[in-house]
Protein backbone atom coordinates (compact mmCIF):
# COMPACT_ATOMS: atom_id res chain seq x y z
CA UNK A 1 0.00 0.00 0.00
CA UNK A 2 1.14 3.48 -0.74
CA UNK A 3 1.32 5.91 2.14
CA UNK A 4 -0.52 8.94 0.75
CA UNK A 5 0.38 11.01 3.79
CA UNK A 6 4.05 10.44 3.08
CA UNK A 7 3.55 11.27 -0.56
CA UNK A 8 1.93 14.54 0.34
CA UNK A 9 5.14 15.74 2.00
CA UNK A 10 6.91 15.47 -1.32
CA UNK A 11 4.23 17.21 -3.30
CA UNK A 12 5.55 20.52 -4.58
CA UNK A 13 9.12 19.40 -4.08
CA UNK A 14 9.05 16.65 -6.69
CA UNK A 15 7.02 17.09 -9.88
CA UNK A 16 3.72 15.30 -10.19
CA UNK A 17 4.65 12.92 -13.06
CA UNK A 18 7.58 11.57 -11.05
CA UNK A 19 5.33 10.94 -8.08
CA UNK A 20 2.91 9.15 -10.34
CA UNK A 21 5.72 6.95 -11.58
CA UNK A 22 6.66 6.23 -8.01
CA UNK A 23 3.06 5.33 -7.20
CA UNK A 24 3.00 2.87 -10.05
CA UNK A 25 6.27 1.16 -9.26
CA UNK A 26 5.95 1.14 -5.49
CA UNK A 27 2.85 -1.04 -5.72
CA UNK A 28 4.67 -3.39 -8.10
CA UNK A 29 7.47 -3.93 -5.61
CA UNK A 30 5.23 -3.92 -2.56
CA UNK A 31 7.39 -1.54 -0.55
CA UNK A 32 6.71 -0.90 3.11
CA UNK A 33 6.55 2.55 4.61
CA UNK A 34 10.21 2.81 5.52
CA UNK A 35 11.33 1.67 2.10
CA UNK A 36 8.94 4.09 0.47
CA UNK A 37 10.44 6.96 2.41
CA UNK A 38 13.90 5.88 1.40
CA UNK A 39 12.97 5.77 -2.27
CA UNK A 40 11.26 9.14 -2.10
CA UNK A 41 14.26 10.72 -0.40
CA UNK A 42 16.50 9.32 -3.10
CA UNK A 43 14.09 10.58 -5.72
CA UNK A 44 14.11 14.08 -4.23
CA UNK A 45 17.90 14.07 -4.10
CA UNK A 46 18.17 12.95 -7.70
CA UNK A 47 15.65 15.55 -8.77
CA UNK A 48 17.46 18.35 -7.00
CA UNK A 49 20.83 17.43 -8.50
CA UNK A 50 19.41 17.17 -12.00
CA UNK A 51 18.02 20.70 -11.93
CA UNK A 52 19.76 23.25 -14.11
CA UNK A 53 22.28 25.24 -12.11
CA UNK A 54 22.39 29.02 -12.16
CA UNK A 55 24.85 30.16 -14.78
CA UNK A 56 24.44 27.13 -16.98
CA UNK A 57 24.60 28.02 -20.68
CA UNK A 58 21.27 26.48 -21.64
CA UNK A 59 21.02 28.47 -24.83
CA UNK A 60 24.13 26.90 -26.25
CA UNK A 61 23.05 23.45 -25.14
CA UNK A 62 19.71 23.94 -26.86
CA UNK A 63 21.39 25.17 -30.02
CA UNK A 64 23.65 22.14 -30.08
CA UNK A 65 20.83 19.76 -29.35
CA UNK A 66 18.92 21.14 -32.32
CA UNK A 67 21.88 21.58 -34.59
CA UNK A 68 23.24 18.08 -34.54
CA UNK A 69 20.09 16.12 -35.40
CA UNK A 70 18.82 18.66 -37.90
CA UNK A 71 22.07 18.34 -39.84
CA UNK A 72 21.37 14.63 -40.00
CA UNK A 73 17.87 15.42 -41.17
CA UNK A 74 19.09 17.44 -44.15
CA UNK A 75 21.27 14.57 -45.23
CA UNK A 76 18.45 12.09 -45.03
CA UNK A 77 15.64 14.18 -46.51
CA UNK A 78 16.11 13.17 -50.13
CA UNK A 79 15.80 9.50 -49.39
CA UNK A 80 12.33 10.06 -48.08
CA UNK A 81 11.08 12.17 -50.97
CA UNK A 82 7.88 11.25 -52.70
CA UNK A 83 5.76 10.19 -49.76
CA UNK A 84 2.07 10.48 -50.62
CA UNK A 85 -0.64 12.23 -48.60
CA UNK A 86 -1.48 15.89 -48.95
CA UNK A 87 1.35 18.18 -49.92
CA UNK A 88 2.81 19.56 -46.70
CA UNK A 89 6.08 21.29 -45.98
CA UNK A 90 8.17 18.90 -43.95
CA UNK A 91 11.64 18.48 -42.62
CA UNK A 92 14.19 21.22 -42.41
CA UNK A 93 12.28 23.76 -44.53
CA UNK A 94 9.34 23.52 -42.16
CA UNK A 95 11.60 23.73 -39.10
CA UNK A 96 13.21 26.87 -40.49
CA UNK A 97 9.77 28.26 -41.21
CA UNK A 98 8.70 27.72 -37.61
CA UNK A 99 11.79 29.07 -35.89
CA UNK A 100 12.19 32.02 -38.24
CA UNK A 101 8.54 32.82 -37.52
CA UNK A 102 7.69 33.35 -41.17
CA UNK A 103 4.50 35.30 -41.62
CA UNK A 104 3.55 33.49 -44.79
CA UNK A 105 4.03 29.79 -44.47
CA UNK A 106 4.18 27.58 -47.51
CA UNK A 107 1.42 25.16 -46.63
CA UNK A 108 -1.03 26.52 -44.09
CA UNK A 109 -3.26 23.78 -42.78
CA UNK A 110 -6.12 23.50 -40.38
CA UNK A 111 -7.10 20.50 -38.36
CA UNK A 112 -10.84 20.81 -37.99
CA UNK A 113 -12.47 18.75 -35.30
CA UNK A 114 -16.20 18.27 -35.24
CA UNK A 115 -18.56 18.47 -32.29
CA UNK A 116 -20.25 15.25 -33.30
CA UNK A 117 -19.38 12.68 -35.91
CA UNK A 118 -21.31 13.11 -39.17
CA UNK A 119 -24.02 10.46 -39.51
CA UNK A 120 -23.58 9.78 -43.20
CA UNK A 121 -21.62 10.81 -46.25
CA UNK A 122 -24.15 13.44 -47.26
CA UNK A 123 -23.80 15.29 -44.01
CA UNK A 124 -20.04 15.14 -44.35
CA UNK A 125 -20.20 16.44 -47.89
CA UNK A 126 -22.46 19.28 -46.83
CA UNK A 127 -19.94 20.24 -44.15
CA UNK A 128 -17.04 20.12 -46.53
CA UNK A 129 -18.90 22.29 -49.02
CA UNK A 130 -19.37 24.87 -46.26
CA UNK A 131 -15.65 25.04 -45.66
CA UNK A 132 -14.06 24.52 -49.05
CA UNK A 133 -13.91 27.58 -51.21
CA UNK A 134 -15.92 27.36 -54.39
CA UNK A 135 -15.11 29.82 -57.11
CA UNK A 136 -17.18 30.57 -60.16
CA UNK A 137 -14.74 28.62 -62.30
CA UNK A 138 -15.57 25.48 -60.30
CA UNK A 139 -19.25 25.56 -61.20
CA UNK A 140 -19.42 26.74 -64.77
CA UNK A 141 -19.66 24.72 -67.87
CA UNK A 142 -19.07 27.57 -70.29
CA UNK A 143 -17.92 31.14 -70.21
CA UNK A 144 -17.59 33.25 -73.30
CA UNK A 145 -17.45 36.82 -74.48
CA UNK A 146 -20.20 37.98 -76.74
CA UNK A 147 -18.36 40.34 -79.05
CA UNK A 148 -21.49 41.70 -80.66
CA UNK A 149 -23.01 43.00 -77.46
CA UNK A 150 -19.78 43.31 -75.55
CA UNK A 151 -20.77 41.24 -72.57
CA UNK A 152 -19.86 37.96 -70.93
CA UNK A 153 -22.11 34.94 -71.03
CA UNK A 154 -21.83 32.37 -68.29
CA UNK A 155 -23.43 28.96 -68.47
CA UNK A 156 -23.55 27.21 -65.13
CA UNK A 157 -23.12 23.53 -64.56
CA UNK A 158 -26.59 22.66 -63.25
CA UNK A 159 -25.85 19.21 -61.86
CA UNK A 160 -22.80 20.50 -60.05
CA UNK A 161 -24.89 23.25 -58.53
CA UNK A 162 -27.38 20.71 -57.29
CA UNK A 163 -24.63 18.60 -55.74
CA UNK A 164 -23.22 21.57 -53.91
CA UNK A 165 -26.66 22.88 -52.97
CA UNK A 166 -26.13 26.29 -54.46
CA UNK A 167 -28.98 28.25 -55.94
CA UNK A 168 -28.51 30.23 -59.12
CA UNK A 169 -29.56 33.44 -57.42
CA UNK A 170 -26.75 32.98 -54.94
CA UNK A 171 -24.26 32.73 -57.76
CA UNK A 172 -25.69 35.83 -59.36
CA UNK A 173 -25.35 37.74 -56.12
CA UNK A 174 -21.85 36.45 -55.49
CA UNK A 175 -20.65 37.65 -58.87
CA UNK A 176 -22.26 41.03 -58.39
CA UNK A 177 -20.51 41.52 -55.05
CA UNK A 178 -17.16 40.27 -56.27
CA UNK A 179 -16.49 43.15 -58.62
CA UNK A 180 -17.34 46.77 -59.09
CA UNK A 181 -18.37 48.12 -62.47
CA UNK A 182 -20.39 45.14 -63.58
CA UNK A 183 -24.04 44.38 -63.89
CA UNK A 184 -25.27 40.82 -63.66
CA UNK A 185 -28.58 39.60 -65.01
CA UNK A 186 -30.16 36.37 -66.13
CA UNK A 187 -31.47 35.54 -69.59
CA UNK A 188 -32.55 32.21 -71.04
CA UNK A 189 -30.65 30.21 -68.46
CA UNK A 190 -27.51 32.19 -69.03
CA UNK A 191 -25.92 34.67 -66.73
CA UNK A 192 -25.09 37.90 -68.49
CA UNK A 193 -22.33 40.06 -67.11
CA UNK A 194 -22.30 43.57 -68.51
CA UNK A 195 -19.36 45.83 -67.82
CA UNK A 196 -20.30 49.28 -66.61
CA UNK A 197 -17.44 51.26 -68.06
CA UNK A 198 -17.46 54.56 -69.88
CA UNK A 199 -15.72 53.01 -72.80
CA UNK A 200 -16.08 49.32 -73.34
CA UNK A 201 -13.13 47.81 -75.15
CA UNK A 202 -12.57 44.17 -75.95
CA UNK A 203 -9.43 43.76 -73.82
CA UNK A 204 -11.29 45.24 -70.86
CA UNK A 205 -14.10 42.73 -71.27
CA UNK A 206 -11.60 39.87 -71.45
CA UNK A 207 -9.89 41.13 -68.32
CA UNK A 208 -13.23 41.14 -66.51
CA UNK A 209 -13.93 37.62 -67.74
CA UNK A 210 -10.71 36.36 -66.18
CA UNK A 211 -11.43 38.15 -62.94
CA UNK A 212 -14.99 36.98 -62.72
CA UNK A 213 -13.88 33.37 -62.94
CA UNK A 214 -12.22 33.78 -59.56
CA UNK A 215 -15.34 35.19 -57.91
CA UNK A 216 -15.95 33.66 -54.51
CA UNK A 217 -19.25 31.83 -54.48
CA UNK A 218 -19.39 29.67 -51.40
CA UNK A 219 -17.27 28.37 -48.56
CA UNK A 220 -14.34 30.06 -46.88
CA UNK A 221 -11.90 32.09 -48.85
CA UNK A 222 -8.42 30.61 -49.11
CA UNK A 223 -9.37 27.02 -48.35
CA UNK A 224 -8.45 25.14 -51.48
CA UNK A 225 -9.00 21.61 -50.26
CA UNK A 226 -10.69 19.74 -47.46
CA UNK A 227 -9.92 16.11 -46.75
CA UNK A 228 -11.67 13.91 -44.22
CA UNK A 229 -9.12 11.91 -42.25
CA UNK A 230 -9.75 9.18 -39.75
CA UNK A 231 -7.60 9.52 -36.67
CA UNK A 232 -8.16 6.86 -34.05
CA UNK A 233 -11.94 6.81 -33.80
CA UNK A 234 -12.47 10.39 -34.74
CA UNK A 235 -13.13 11.80 -38.14
CA UNK A 236 -11.36 15.09 -38.63
CA UNK A 237 -11.14 17.43 -41.57
CA UNK A 238 -7.75 18.53 -42.81
CA UNK A 239 -8.06 21.79 -44.68
CA UNK A 240 -5.40 23.27 -46.92
CA UNK A 241 -5.37 26.96 -46.17
CA UNK A 242 -5.96 28.69 -42.89
CA UNK A 243 -8.85 30.85 -41.81
CA UNK A 244 -9.56 29.89 -38.22
CA UNK A 245 -11.97 32.69 -37.38
CA UNK A 246 -14.38 31.76 -40.13
CA UNK A 247 -14.14 28.04 -39.53
CA UNK A 248 -14.88 28.47 -35.84
CA UNK A 249 -18.06 30.32 -36.72
CA UNK A 250 -19.51 27.17 -38.23
CA UNK A 251 -21.73 25.54 -35.64
CA UNK A 252 -20.67 21.95 -36.23
CA UNK A 253 -17.00 22.76 -35.68
CA UNK A 254 -15.58 22.06 -32.25
CA UNK A 255 -13.98 25.33 -31.21
CA UNK A 256 -12.05 23.77 -28.34
CA UNK A 257 -9.86 21.45 -30.39
CA UNK A 258 -9.67 22.91 -33.88
CA UNK A 259 -6.17 24.17 -34.63
CA UNK A 260 -4.09 25.69 -37.38
CA UNK A 261 -0.42 25.22 -38.17
CA UNK A 262 -0.05 28.92 -38.83
CA UNK A 263 1.50 30.35 -35.67
CA UNK A 264 0.44 33.91 -36.40
CA UNK A 265 -3.12 32.83 -36.99
CA UNK A 266 -3.05 31.10 -33.62
CA UNK A 267 -1.86 34.27 -31.85
CA UNK A 268 -4.58 36.31 -33.45
CA UNK A 269 -7.34 33.91 -32.52
CA UNK A 270 -6.21 32.16 -29.35
CA UNK A 271 -3.47 34.33 -27.89
CA UNK A 272 0.19 34.03 -27.16
CA UNK A 273 0.05 30.93 -24.98
CA UNK A 274 -1.71 28.96 -27.68
CA UNK A 275 0.92 30.14 -30.14
CA UNK A 276 3.64 28.87 -27.83
CA UNK A 277 1.93 25.51 -27.73
CA UNK A 278 1.65 25.53 -31.52
CA UNK A 279 5.37 26.17 -31.90
CA UNK A 280 6.08 23.26 -29.57
CA UNK A 281 3.66 20.91 -31.28
CA UNK A 282 4.57 21.82 -34.83
CA UNK A 283 8.30 21.52 -34.29
CA UNK A 284 8.05 18.26 -32.37
CA UNK A 285 5.82 16.93 -35.12
CA UNK A 286 8.51 17.63 -37.71
CA UNK A 287 11.21 16.10 -35.53
CA UNK A 288 9.16 13.01 -34.71
CA UNK A 289 8.31 12.46 -38.36
CA UNK A 290 11.99 12.36 -39.12
CA UNK A 291 12.67 10.04 -36.24
CA UNK A 292 14.73 12.54 -34.31
CA UNK A 293 14.61 12.80 -30.58
CA UNK A 294 15.16 16.18 -29.05
CA UNK A 295 14.27 16.68 -25.42
CA UNK A 296 10.98 18.51 -24.94
CA UNK A 297 12.74 20.98 -22.65
CA UNK A 298 14.83 22.37 -25.48
CA UNK A 299 11.78 22.87 -27.65
CA UNK A 300 9.90 24.50 -24.79
CA UNK A 301 12.82 26.78 -24.12
CA UNK A 302 12.93 28.07 -27.68
CA UNK A 303 9.17 28.52 -27.73
CA UNK A 304 9.29 30.47 -24.49
CA UNK A 305 12.01 32.66 -25.89
CA UNK A 306 10.11 33.30 -29.10
CA UNK A 307 7.02 34.38 -27.19
CA UNK A 308 8.47 36.41 -24.28
CA UNK A 309 7.62 39.75 -25.84
CA UNK A 310 3.94 38.85 -26.09
CA UNK A 311 4.21 38.60 -29.85
CA UNK A 312 6.11 36.13 -31.96
CA UNK A 313 9.77 36.72 -32.60
CA UNK A 314 11.73 34.44 -34.84
CA UNK A 315 15.30 33.36 -34.30
CA UNK A 316 16.57 35.85 -36.86
CA UNK A 317 18.36 39.16 -36.88
CA UNK A 318 15.04 40.99 -36.85
CA UNK A 319 13.66 38.70 -34.14
CA UNK A 320 15.18 37.61 -30.85
CA UNK A 321 18.78 38.08 -31.92
CA UNK A 322 18.00 41.63 -33.01
CA UNK A 323 16.63 42.38 -29.56
CA UNK A 324 19.93 41.68 -27.85
CA UNK A 325 21.20 44.57 -25.84
CA UNK A 326 24.81 44.26 -26.89
CA UNK A 327 26.01 45.66 -30.20
CA UNK A 328 28.81 43.16 -30.49
CA UNK A 329 26.49 40.23 -29.86
CA UNK A 330 24.16 41.37 -32.61
CA UNK A 331 27.05 42.03 -34.97
CA UNK A 332 28.41 38.54 -34.44
CA UNK A 333 25.18 36.93 -35.67
CA UNK A 334 24.40 38.39 -39.09
CA UNK A 335 25.28 41.54 -41.06
CA UNK A 336 28.03 42.75 -38.68
CA UNK A 337 28.92 45.90 -40.54
CA UNK A 338 25.37 47.25 -40.56
CA UNK A 339 25.10 46.80 -36.82
CA UNK A 340 28.43 48.38 -36.04
CA UNK A 341 27.84 51.36 -38.33
CA UNK A 342 24.38 51.99 -36.86
CA UNK A 343 25.70 51.66 -33.33
CA UNK A 344 28.50 54.12 -33.92
CA UNK A 345 26.12 56.57 -35.58
CA UNK A 346 23.84 56.63 -32.55
CA UNK A 347 26.66 56.32 -30.01
CA UNK A 348 25.52 53.07 -28.43
CA UNK A 349 27.25 51.66 -25.35
CA UNK A 350 28.07 48.00 -24.93
CA UNK A 351 27.91 47.03 -21.26
CA UNK A 352 29.53 43.65 -21.87
CA UNK A 353 26.94 41.90 -19.74
CA UNK A 354 26.63 38.77 -21.76
CA UNK A 355 28.61 35.98 -23.35
CA UNK A 356 29.34 36.72 -26.98
CA UNK A 357 30.70 40.23 -26.54
CA UNK A 358 33.05 39.08 -23.77
CA UNK A 359 34.43 36.31 -25.93
CA UNK A 360 35.01 38.82 -28.71
CA UNK A 361 37.17 41.03 -26.52
CA UNK A 362 38.86 38.14 -24.74
CA UNK A 363 37.40 38.45 -21.27
CA UNK A 364 35.95 35.85 -18.88
CA UNK A 365 32.30 35.23 -19.71
CA UNK A 366 29.55 35.53 -17.09
CA UNK A 367 28.73 31.85 -17.07
CA UNK A 368 29.09 29.20 -14.41
CA UNK A 369 31.81 30.35 -12.05
CA UNK A 370 32.15 33.60 -13.96
CA UNK A 371 28.64 34.65 -13.00
CA UNK A 372 28.55 35.29 -9.22
CA UNK A 373 29.53 38.94 -9.32
CA UNK A 374 26.16 39.57 -10.95
CA UNK A 375 24.19 37.46 -8.51
CA UNK A 376 25.51 39.14 -5.36
CA UNK A 377 24.47 42.67 -6.31
CA UNK A 378 23.43 44.19 -2.94
CA UNK A 379 20.94 46.83 -3.94
CA UNK A 380 17.48 46.28 -5.28
CA UNK A 381 16.01 48.50 -7.95
CA UNK A 382 15.06 51.86 -6.44
CA UNK A 383 17.84 51.75 -3.89
CA UNK A 384 15.94 49.71 -1.32
CA UNK A 385 18.33 47.65 0.84
CA UNK A 386 17.68 43.99 0.74
CA UNK B 1 -23.72 31.47 -37.09
CA UNK B 2 -22.92 31.28 -33.44
CA UNK B 3 -22.21 34.26 -31.23
CA UNK B 4 -18.73 35.27 -30.07
CA UNK B 5 -16.53 32.20 -29.68
CA UNK B 6 -15.23 31.49 -26.21
CA UNK B 7 -11.60 30.66 -26.80
CA UNK B 8 -10.64 30.12 -23.18
CA UNK B 9 -11.91 26.56 -23.39
CA UNK B 10 -9.52 25.68 -26.20
CA UNK B 11 -7.06 22.88 -25.46
CA UNK B 12 -4.13 25.11 -26.29
CA UNK B 13 -5.19 27.95 -24.04
CA UNK B 14 -4.08 27.39 -20.44
CA UNK B 15 -5.84 29.02 -17.52
CA UNK B 16 -5.05 32.72 -17.23
CA UNK B 17 -5.78 34.57 -13.99
CA UNK B 18 -5.17 38.15 -13.03
CA UNK B 19 -3.24 38.60 -9.80
CA UNK B 20 -4.09 41.22 -7.20
CA UNK B 21 -1.55 43.91 -6.32
CA UNK B 22 -0.54 42.09 -3.12
CA UNK B 23 0.00 38.80 -4.93
CA UNK B 24 1.99 40.62 -7.55
CA UNK B 25 4.27 42.24 -4.96
CA UNK B 26 4.74 38.90 -3.26
CA UNK B 27 5.92 37.25 -6.45
CA UNK B 28 8.29 40.06 -7.37
CA UNK B 29 9.70 39.86 -3.83
CA UNK B 30 10.02 36.09 -3.96
CA UNK B 31 11.99 36.02 -7.19
CA UNK B 32 13.75 39.31 -6.48
CA UNK B 33 12.97 40.77 -9.88
CA UNK B 34 11.28 43.78 -11.38
CA UNK B 35 8.29 43.70 -13.69
CA UNK B 36 10.35 44.50 -16.75
CA UNK B 37 12.27 41.25 -16.39
CA UNK B 38 9.18 39.08 -16.76
CA UNK B 39 7.79 37.76 -20.04
CA UNK B 40 5.07 39.88 -21.55
CA UNK B 41 1.58 39.52 -22.88
CA UNK B 42 -0.27 42.03 -25.00
CA UNK B 43 -3.30 43.62 -23.38
CA UNK B 44 -5.23 42.77 -26.54
CA UNK B 45 -4.40 39.09 -26.25
CA UNK B 46 -7.58 37.07 -26.90
CA UNK B 47 -6.92 34.82 -23.91
CA UNK B 48 -7.15 37.66 -21.38
CA UNK B 49 -9.92 39.60 -23.05
CA UNK B 50 -12.40 38.88 -20.27
CA UNK B 51 -10.07 39.60 -17.36
CA UNK B 52 -10.27 43.38 -17.81
CA UNK B 53 -6.58 43.95 -17.49
CA UNK B 54 -4.58 47.14 -17.62
CA UNK B 55 -0.91 47.77 -18.30
CA UNK B 56 1.37 46.45 -15.59
CA UNK B 57 -0.96 43.75 -14.33
CA UNK B 58 0.54 40.36 -13.68
CA UNK B 59 -1.12 37.34 -15.28
CA UNK B 60 -0.64 33.91 -13.81
CA UNK B 61 -0.70 31.13 -16.37
CA UNK B 62 -1.13 27.51 -15.36
CA UNK B 63 0.28 25.39 -18.12
CA UNK B 64 0.28 21.69 -18.55
CA UNK B 65 3.83 20.59 -19.00
CA UNK B 66 5.00 17.25 -20.33
CA UNK B 67 7.95 17.27 -17.95
CA UNK B 68 6.62 18.48 -14.62
CA UNK B 69 2.87 18.14 -14.87
CA UNK B 70 1.61 21.58 -14.01
CA UNK B 71 3.87 24.57 -14.40
CA UNK B 72 3.17 28.13 -13.43
CA UNK B 73 4.23 30.97 -15.63
CA UNK B 74 3.84 34.70 -15.25
CA UNK B 75 3.38 37.37 -17.86
CA UNK B 76 3.15 41.13 -17.47
CA UNK B 77 0.50 42.97 -19.43
CA UNK B 78 2.01 45.43 -21.87
CA UNK B 79 0.43 47.88 -24.27
CA UNK B 80 1.28 46.26 -27.53
CA UNK B 81 3.53 43.41 -28.44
Amino acid sequence: MIDEGLLKEYKGKVPEPLLNDFRKHATDFNLNKKQQKEVLDKLLERYMTSKIHPGEAIGVITAESFGEPSTQMTLRTFHLAGVAEANVTLGLPRLIEIFDARKEIKTPMMEIHLKSQPKDDRELERLISMIKEIKLSDILSEISVNILHMYIEVKLNKSRLRDLQIKEEEVLKAIQVSMKNIEVSEKDGLLIIKPKLKEITLPAVYAIKEKVKLAHVKGIEGISQVLPVKRKDELILMAAGSSLKKVLEIDAVDETTTISNDIFEMVRVFGIEAARQTIINESSKVLNDQGLEIDARHIMFISDLMTTTGGIKGVTRSGITGEKESVLARASFETPIVHIINASLSGETDYLNSVVENILINQPVPLGTGLPSLVTSMKKEGGKKK
Amino acid sequence: MSEEINITKHIFVPKHTKLTEEEKEKILEEYNISLSQLPKISKNDPAIKELEVKKGDLIKIERKSPTIGKSIFYRVVVGNA
